[in-house]
């Protein structure tokens, strides 16, 4: 059977654990018992909101992770439209499932903190609305990917998909904020009138520390991800080819 | 070039004649649209003053209803006797196929809105348009960019079985930005007309929007209609 | 006038065509025969660019498939299991609906001529829903030779025609063959195969296992080679 040749060709993700895993596994873990501990104990309690406002860190983290997450999906649909590798497309639907993750942790805390500081548990606050949008779009599209069908067809429509929905991001962003944008505030920078700036120090560190820490997470969790996603695929192709050798 | 555009007002009048013998998306749709006023009507006291602020949300509530209707019929009826695939081995570009289906849908949308919304500002008894000219405007640009990425989203969304169920999970997060910038400004020009500056930035907003996904769309669309 | 080269087509983790390599000569008129599952329905999407294969070349007078899509496309006429066909449209605006889109002049007269070379003259402006299998058999010939193809890519013609129509088609196809058209039909009829073809080539599970002469054999000469290759074993 020369056609068995063609069939070696098994798509190798990670075999083994990587250097780069383990590592990714390593700093990520620190990261976290770093900024726990930063969050939790070293950086100070806020005046007005109080003890509600260490979940702002955890908040602000996942949205930027979140938002990462899906350029990567972004950059690897259009890899694999060019491309057609299937690699390409694992690394975008698992980038992709981490950024549902991480933008489902933003919606739950966001009321939290939004009880607290606005007194009311949901704002149509521009970005808490994006991401709400965000959420919805990348909902739709694993509804795509749980279409039937062979995997090129549910890759391809993905992948388009995956494209038009992280273009229009920005676009939704920009008109909710025109819409309506009398809440958030402006916590690092120059706000309107300088009031709104003015944090910590100590709270900066804290959290850019765990905004790290939670991209070192992300990218651990992509790279496990595509390793399981691999394996699934592998496993696939060795049960077709005995189903194959049965049949013969 | 111009095989692109006479390919495209090929399918577009084929679409339009085909509704024509059977009349069944259009008739729906516009009966749908009418439903749709009666439902605002129980929902919202058409005596009361106060209705009047909800009347911008109902035209856009309508047409994105009614348009989803004639969307997801757009390529499912392409479907019997596998006619797509006859228009994909066809020397027809993808990208004339899919503007010929969104200039067949765009034209349906106007017919239903030309007919709906006049009959909405009657039973509302609305009769206060701050400017014609702009209301016209505002109703074109959002209705093309809502039909041109639906039109899009639905050759997608034709690939799943259950493709009526996932053209409007698909298409609304996508299209918030068109329907947040519509309804502001027909709420502008309906009502409030002095701040016609604002109204003419959301238009631009939309504008911005047509033109950045009806390019991406005509790019893509080469990609969902592979078999 | 076709040439495919080592062609393969994988659905998933399933081979359905694992090397394809076939020659076929202008004006000549093939049957690719095989048992159920065997791909030949999806050789004849790839070579009618409908699907893409996963590897191999294919080329067509010259032209090769990746590059010039749009110009083989011209030279295609594909009659596949459905009509392709829109149901409430008649013969006439199906037929000239689809020469238009092959960029036909004079479409008009040349659907009226195609439809009564068909045999449905009557039913010129008769909605194509109202139509028999076999009349709807007719009309989707006449769709797919409606621009003069040079390829005529046919799956099974002949299944659910009857007699009448059997030979409608055989006519048609031997008219094209006069005019120098290639023809490569997918089938079950041997008889009809022995009838109209020169060669035959058999397919089985996504191989080509054999590719032999036609010229002057019989239904039976087909028939037992055909249970040779297929059921003796030979994999």
């Amino acid at each position: 059977m020369e056609a068995c040749a063609e069939k070696e060709k098994v798509p190798v993700f990670f075999e083994r654990k990587s250097s780069l895993e383990k590592a990714l596994f390593i700093g990520a873990a620190a990261g976290l018992l770093i900024s726990f501990y930063l969050i939790f104990i070293w950086s100070p309690i806020e005046k007005t909101m109080g003890l509600v406002q260490k979940i702002f860190y955890i908040h602000v983290a996942s949205a930027s992770t979140a938002f990462i997450a899906f350029f990567i999906v972004f950059v690897f649909s259009l890899l694999f439209i060019i491309k057609r590798k299937r690699i390409f497309d694992t690394y975008a639907k698992v980038s992709a499932e981490i950024g549902l993750v991480l933008t489902t942790i933003v919606l739950t805390t966001g009321p939290i903190w939004a009880k607290s500081s606005w007194n009311t548990w949901w704002a149509w606050e521009p970005r808490l609305t994006t991401t709400l949008i965000l959420w919805f779009i990348y909902m739709a599209y694993f509804m795509i990917r749980q279409m039937d069908g062979v995997w090129e067809k549910k890759a391809r429509l993905a992948a388009v998909f995956g494209m038009i929905g992280f273009i229009d991001v920005p676009i939704v962003f920009f008109s909710i904020r025109w819409w309506q944008s009398k809440f958030h505030p402006i916590v690092f920078g120059a706000g309107p009138s300088q009031q709104g700036g003015g944090v910590d120090e100590r709270m900066l560190v804290t959290l850019l520390v765990t905004i790290f820490a939670v991209l070192l997470l992300y990218g651990y969790l992509l790279l496990k991800g595509v390793a399981l996603e691999g394996m699934k695929i592998t496993l696939n192709h060795r049960k077709e080819k005995i189903r194959e050798r049965l049949i013969q | 070039m111009s095989g692109f555009f006479k390919n495209a007002f090929l399918i577009a009048k084929k679409d339009l004649y085909s509704e024509l013998r059977t009349r069944q998306v259009l008739g729906t749709m516009i009966i749908f649209s009418g439903l749709v006023i009666l439902v605002f009507s129980f929902a919202f006291d058409p005596a009361q003053n106060t209705t009047k602020a909800v009347i911008p949300g109902v035209i856009w509530v309508i047409i994105v209803f009614s348009g989803i209707l004639g969307l997801n019929r757009s390529f499912i009826s392409e479907q019997r006797n596998d006619t797509m695939q006859a228009l994909l081995i066809s020397p027809m570009d993808p990208s004339s196929i899919y503007f010929g289906k969104l200039l067949a849908n765009f034209t349906m949308i106007l017919i239903v809105e030309l007919v709906s919304v006049p009959f909405l500002f009657l039973l509302f008894d609305f009769h206060s348009i701050g400017s014609v000219g702009y209301f016209l405007l505002v109703l074109f640009l959002g209705s093309f960019g809502f039909i041109s990425i639906g039109t899009f989203l639905a050759a997608l969304a034709a690939n799943s079985k259950s493709s009526e169920m996932l053209l409007p999970l698909l298409l609304f997060p996508v299209t918030s930005p068109i329907l947040i910038g519509a309804v502001q400004a027909t709420k502008i020009i309906l009502s409030n007309i002095e701040k016609l500056p604002d109204a003419v930035a959301w238009m631009q907003l939309i504008g911005a929007y047509d033109v950045i996904f009806f390019v991406l769309c005509l790019i893509l669309v080469e990609y969902v209609m592979e078999v | 006038m076709i040439v495919a080269r080592k062609l393969t087509k994988q659905a998933d983790d399933k081979f359905i065509l694992r090397g394809i390599d076939l020659e076929i000569n202008k004006g000549e008129t093939v049957a690719i025969l095989g048992p159920n599952g065997a791909g030949k329905s999806t050789l004849l999407k790839v070579l009618a660019t409908l699907i893409k294969p996963t590897s191999g070349l294919v080329s067509i007078k010259g032209l090769e498939m990746k590059k010039s899509q749009h110009e083989i496309r011209k030279l295609l006429g594909y009659l596949p299991h459905s009509s392709f066909l829109y149901d409430h449209f008649t013969p006439l605006e199906n037929l000239v609906f689809y020469g238009a889109a092959y960029g036909m002049d004079h479409i008009e007269e040349k659907a009226v001529s195609l439809i009564s070379s068909v045999g449905l003259s009557f039913f010129l402006n008769e909605p194509v829903k109202n139509f028999s299998r076999g009349m709807v058999q007719r009309v989707a010939i006449a769709r797919a030779i409606i621009h003069d193809p040079e390829v005529l890519l046919l799956d099974e013609p002949h299944t659910g025609l009857d007699q009448g129509a059997a030979d409608t088609l055989n006519s048609v196809i031997l008219t094209m063959k006069e005019k120098g058209t290639t023809t490569l039909m997918v089938t079950h009829d041997f008889k009809q195969a022995a009838e109209i073809c020169e060669r035959a080539v058999v397919i089985k599970n996504g191989k080509l296992i054999a590719n032999f002469c036609l010229n002057g054999k019989d239904v039976n000469f087909l028939h037992s080679k055909y249970t040779e290759l297929v059921e003796g074993g030979a994999s």
